[in-house]
This record gives structure tokens, sequence and C-alpha cells, in this order.
């Protein structure tokens, strides 16, 4: 699908670096005329992918190379494209750590929700992710209150 | 501040304010935590009237707050909760632990 615009952002794995993630993602969805709500949920999505990188990630090895690469594009059918990437410690097991209620931090008062949240609000979430090298999640949504419905 | 805790008989109210994520949810914790083992309210309530987002990082502060008075008979109540804040502890079931309202 054509894209028709692109940033990308790199930053720190610092939990300070949460809200301005989402902040960079709601100003950028901006062009596809979004509606509160979808802005709402985009940014919840957001915030669990890069809080997900954050506590898991580089969970007892951060330094200043532990960095997260988020690119977001606008799409030609007015969707949202979001990729999130990290060179972490990966997840052994995709699958589990998809359902909904599983945590490796409890200790961290951690809900185990991230991933559910992220399906529930947008199209699409896909993982990919190799232990040692890192995870990338990649979600979509098409924006419905946009120009092509009006 | 992100809380601000007022005390009534057998209540502790936390108004909660901005944004509720990871970074922020542990000085939230840690301020009604002090009050909880203060004051060891019958009430708890949580007012989320000045929240103005919140991702599933608030849901674990609800759940480790229902985990600690619950033992000792303490209920926990959430109030003033916006639309979006709804729809994530909906998502999570949160109304099985705490009466929102």
């Amino acid at each position: 699908m054509k894209i028709l615009n692109e940033i990308k952002l790199v930053f720190p794995a610092d939990s300070r670096n949460e809200g301005l993630s989402r902040s960079v993602v709601s100003s950028f969805a901006a062009q596809l005329d979004p509606s509160v709500s979808e802005v709402g949920e985009i940014k919840t999505a957001v915030s669990e992918a890069v809080t997900n990188c954050i506590v898991h990630a580089y969970r007892g090895t951060a330094s200043d190379k532990s960095k997260i690469e988020m690119t977001v594009r606008a799409l030609e059918d007015n969707t949202l494209y979001i990729k999130i990437r990290d060179s972490g410690c990966g997840i052994p097991d995709v699958k589990k750590a998809m359902e909904p209620l599983y945590t490796s931090a409890p200790e961290e008062e951690r809900a185990g929700l991230g991933f559910a949240v992220m399906e529930s609000f947008m199209d699409s979430v896909t993982v990919r992710s190799t232990p040692d090298k890192g995870t990338t999640v990649v979600m979509k949504r098409k924006i419905l209150s946009g120009k092509d419905n009006t | 501040m992100p809380v601000i805790i007022d005390t009534e008989e057998n209540t502790v109210i936390a108004r909660l304010s901005g944004e509720v994520d990871h970074h922020t949810a542990k000085a939230i914790r840690e301020d009604i935590d002090l009050a909880i083992d203060k004051h060891h309210p019958k009430q708890l309530i949580l007012d989320f009237d000045g929240v103005t987002f919140m991702d599933s990082s608030g849901i674990g502060l609800v759940m480790g707050r229902y985990k600690i008075v619950k033992p000792y008979g303490g209920c926990v109540i959430i109030e003033n909760t916006g639309n979006q804040i709804k729809k994530v502890m909906r998502l999570a079931g949160l109304d099985r632990l705490a009466v929102i309202r």
C-alpha cells in the first residue's frame, strides 16, 4: 500500500519517553483526521507497546544503547501504520506473551494486558521476536472518521 | 502532583490527575500505599476526574491496591472515569474487583 507520509523516531528506553511517544503518534495521526476516541485508542496501544520495550526488552540490561525505534506511516487508504522495534532480549514464546493476564513482571504490578489492549484498539497487531535480538510490533488502524468517510 | 490524598472517617480518597502510565504509576502507588498503611480505610476511593490518559498501568494500579485492602475487609471504589479509561477497565474486567461509578 502506498505510503503518503512517514516519520522515524529513535529514543532511549526510558519511561520518561512513554508520554513523548504517545504525543508524537497522536500529532502525526492528526493528518488522517481521527476522532477523539480514535486518537485515545491509538495512544493507548502505542503506550502499551513502548512500555513493553521499557519494562521487558531491556530488563536488567538497560544502557545508553537501549533504544526504541518507532516508525509511523500514513497509508493511502487513511490507515495509520505504527512499527515499534527494540533490540532487547526478545520474547521466547510470543503466543504465551500475548495471552491476556499473562505477565512476566507481576512484581511491578503489570496487569498482563498490554497485547490485549493493542489487539482490541488496533485493526491488526503483528509481533516478530528473536531471543537476544529484539522484538518488532507492527500495528495498523484504519481511521474511519477521516476524509474517506465523509 | 499526580495524586492528592484526602481522608475522611473510614475512607481514603485518592484524586488522580494527568496521565497514568508506567512512568507515573510508581509515584501514585507509593502515595496511596502510605495512606492505606496509615489509615486502613474501609473504602478506598480512586477518583479519576483529573486523569487525561490511562493505559494498562492504571489497571495494575487498581488491582494492586485491591490486593492490599481486600485482606482486611476494605473495598475499592472507582469514580469519574472518562470513556477512554472505562474501555480499558472494562477490557480488564475491573468491575469484578471494584465498584465503578
